[in-house]
């Protein structure tokens, strides 16, 4: 939902960020206010992750210029872990996998640092038990996973989901989901993208990294960006991503031409 | 059980360490161990006094009998049904058999508990029994104890053994089982220190077919120690699963020496190492496996997985392969490593701060092991204990 009146959540300012030593955002530019949600689609290598890492602060990436503005305040002056509490999310495109952590102790004390910053009450692991159950069925998992480390011998699918069980006990500001819906099934996928719909209010904003048109049915994009060589190379509506299906990334080489990049 | 039985073999063990005298770097089996610290031990008087810890109260069901290396351990116990005593007679024909065939009668920690030794506690088990905690109580100066378990055909039992040394100065211990045909024996070691005392642990172990034995060591906070787990499996055809953790910090050196020898065919052995260093500390692990010809379709693996954490922090981790049958499986992989970035900020971008983050993943890779502790261990709070010796 698009109100130009809404608060500007995310403010991405020629961006530019390395992994050792190797540029790879050469200036991105971005604006999400609250109430959108946005897909970012582009050419696998085009940066898609390395931006989402560098907006939740992955250690590895080097910022070297611009800026990012969250809620206001400088986003790169917080350490990762209070982005998270001030609700930055993001959704791995490769969750890791934890072995000896249980899931369910892991899930509580995420959320309860999140809840603290919120200024709700932290739960005790009585209290979270009751709280996770309602948020499971948002993504319709098997309690059983709650038993297990984290992400330890999950399916591709099931720690696909156990991300989107995290974004709804996080009561995230921004979502960034990093193809949250490769390795789905059909069901899964539905499944997935209804909890990311259930999820999404006037408040909230969403960002969606993926490669498929198929997510984009199930969650309508106010915003479609493409991805190219570090940039964001064009924007649209969701008619950019039917275009996109139909065209293929032909158009880029063209363009990054075209600009000089490449 | 009592001293008189043990007068000869006290003798023989005295007369065996003058000719050993003390092990050098030569010999491969002690070449990273830190000598000094071994003839500390070995000057050590013997303890005298019996030392009194508070301890916590023990898991119900679970049968504990506290060895101080002085009183009587079974002073006032009834024992359930299904353990029993050995008789002098039996004891002196079985006392030292395990020892023999696991190859380590004669080495220099098997000799060391001999010559101090004053007891045995020797049991016998049948049928399905009480889980058994051992708990081992030292006060100053060398505290040297030994057990022998017959556990018989069939029969299965769980055994914790808690070595906790607060008081004692060192401890010796030498542990002999053999497991009947078909026998399950679960067995733990919790052992915790504050850094300052040393430990010589040898467990022989000896396996007749289709038996099983499921062993989880945690060595933690000892200046030196040293923990060595030795099977064999006699025909083979049995099922041997090794887990063991050991967390080292300060300057303290931990090495665990492990071999299993497989008899016969058809044997298995599943095992899991892990060391955690830290401060300038040593971890050592030394997983010897043999497969002589007889033991065709031998299947084993062994995954030794090591982290530093310090940059002072050394881990040396050795497999040991002797694979002569020909057609077996026998997978080994050691890692070495510290804590994972990928890992790190995974916890971190869900809001957890770095310093807990990295303790949640610490007790995560303990976890994975103390977790197949026996039940009783649960009493005793083993991760804490562990954790307590990280973050110190
Ligand atoms: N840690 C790293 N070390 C070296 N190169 C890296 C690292 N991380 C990313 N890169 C490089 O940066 C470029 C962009 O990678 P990124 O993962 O952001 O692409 P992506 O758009 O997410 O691709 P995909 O669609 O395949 O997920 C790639 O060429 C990649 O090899
Ligand atoms: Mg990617």
């Amino acid at each position: 939902m698009i109100r130009p009146d809404a608060e500007l959540l995310l403010d991405i300012n020629d961006l530019h960020a390395s992994v050792e030593d190797q540029p790879i955002l050469k200036g991105v530019n971005l604006q999400v206010r609250a109430g959108e949600i946005h897909a970012v689609m582009g050419r696998n290598g085009s940066g898609k992750s390395t931006l989402s890492k560098v907006l939740a602060g992955h250690p590895a990436y080097r910022v070297t210029a611009g800026s990012v503005r969250y809620r206001g305040s400088d986003l790169f002056e917080l350490e990762p872990e209070e982005r998270a509490r001030l609700g930055v999310f993001l959704g791995f495109q490769y969750p890791v996998e934890i072995p000896g952590v249980s899931n369910l102790e892991f899930l509580r004390v995420a959320a309860n640092a999140r809840r603290s910053k919120q200024g709700l009450e932290e739960l005790d692991t009585f209290d979270f038990e009751d709280h996770v159950q309602e948020k499971l069925q948002v993504v319709q998992m098997d309690p059983a996973f709650l038993e297990r480390s984290v992400n330890e011998g999950f399916s591709g699918g099931e720690k696909k989901r156990n991300e989107i069980l995290q974004m709804a006990l996080l009561d995230p500001v921004v979502a960034i989901l990093d193809e949250t819906d490769s390795g789905l099934d059909i069901d899964a996928l539905r499944i997935v993208a209804g909890g990311v719909n259930q999820l999404a209010t006037p408040e909230n904003a969403t960002l969606l990294i993926t490669h498929y048109q198929r997510l984009l049915d199930e969650i309508t994009p106010d915003y479609v960006h493409v991805m190219a060589a570090g940039r964001i190379l064009r924007t649209g509506g969701r008619d950019l991503a039917l275009e996109l299906e139909k065209t293929g990334y032909d158009w880029v080489d063209k363009e990054l031409v075209a600009q000089g990049v490449a | 059980m009592a001293s008189a039985e043990l007068a000869t073999v006290q003798e023989h063990g005295r007369a065996a360490l003058e000719r050993l005298g003390l092990p050098t770097r030569r010999q491969e089996a002690w070449r990273l161990t830190d000598l000094k610290r071994l003839e500390a031990l070995a000057r050590l008087p013997l303890s005298s006094a019996v030392g009194s810890s508070a301890l916590p109260p023990a898991a119900a069901g679970v049968l504990r009998l506290v060895l101080d290396g002085q009183s009587d351990p079974l002073d006032g116990v009834a024992l359930p049904d299904g353990m029993s005593v050995l008789s002098t007679a039996e004891l002196e024909q079985v006392l030292g058999h395990t020892l023999d065939r696991c190859g380590c009668a004669g080495s220099w920690p098997v000799e060391l508990n001999h010559a101090s030794a004053r007891q045995v506690l020797a049991l016998r088990v049948r049928g399905v029994t009480h889980p058994l905690e051992l708990v081992f109580t030292g006060s100053a100066g060398l505290t040297a104890t030994r057990v022998l378990l017959l556990v018989e055909e069939k029969a299965s039992l769980d055994l914790l053994q808690v070595l906790q040394s607060d008081v004692a100065s060192a401890h010796s211990h030498v542990l002999e089982v053999h497991l009947g045909q078909e026998a399950q024996f679960r067995h733990g070691l919790l052992a915790t220190a504050d850094g300052q005392p040393s430990l010589m642990a040898l467990l022989a172990v000896e396996q007749e077919p289709r038996s099983r034995y499921a062993f989880t060591s945690v060595v933690q906070g000892w200046n030196l120690a040293r923990v060595e787990p030795r099977v064999v499996q006699v025909d083979g055809q049995a099922t041997t699963e090794l887990k063991g953790l050991a967390v080292s910090q300060a300057d303290q050196q931990l090495a665990t020496h492990t071999a299993v020898r497989f008899d016969g065919p058809e044997g298995e052995l599943d095992q899991l190492q892990k060391c955690l260093a830290g401060g300038r500390s040593h971890a050592i692990f030394n997983g010897a496996i043999q497969v002589p010809r007889d033991a065709q379709r031998t299947n084993a693996a062994q995954l030794s997985r090591n982290l530093l954490l310090s940059e002072r922090a050394r881990v040396d981790t050795k497999p040991e392969l002797e694979i002569v049958a020909d057609d077996v499986r026998c997978a080994h992989g050691a890692t070495v490593s510290q804590l994972q970035e990928d890992e790190l900020f995974y916890l971190q971008s869900r809001g957890i701060a770095a310093a807990d983050a990295a303790a949640l993943l610490l007790r995560g890779a303990c976890q994975e092991v103390i977790e197949h502790l026996p039940a009783a261990a649960e009493a005793w709070g083993p991760l804490e204990r562990v954790m307590t010796g990280l973050s110190q």
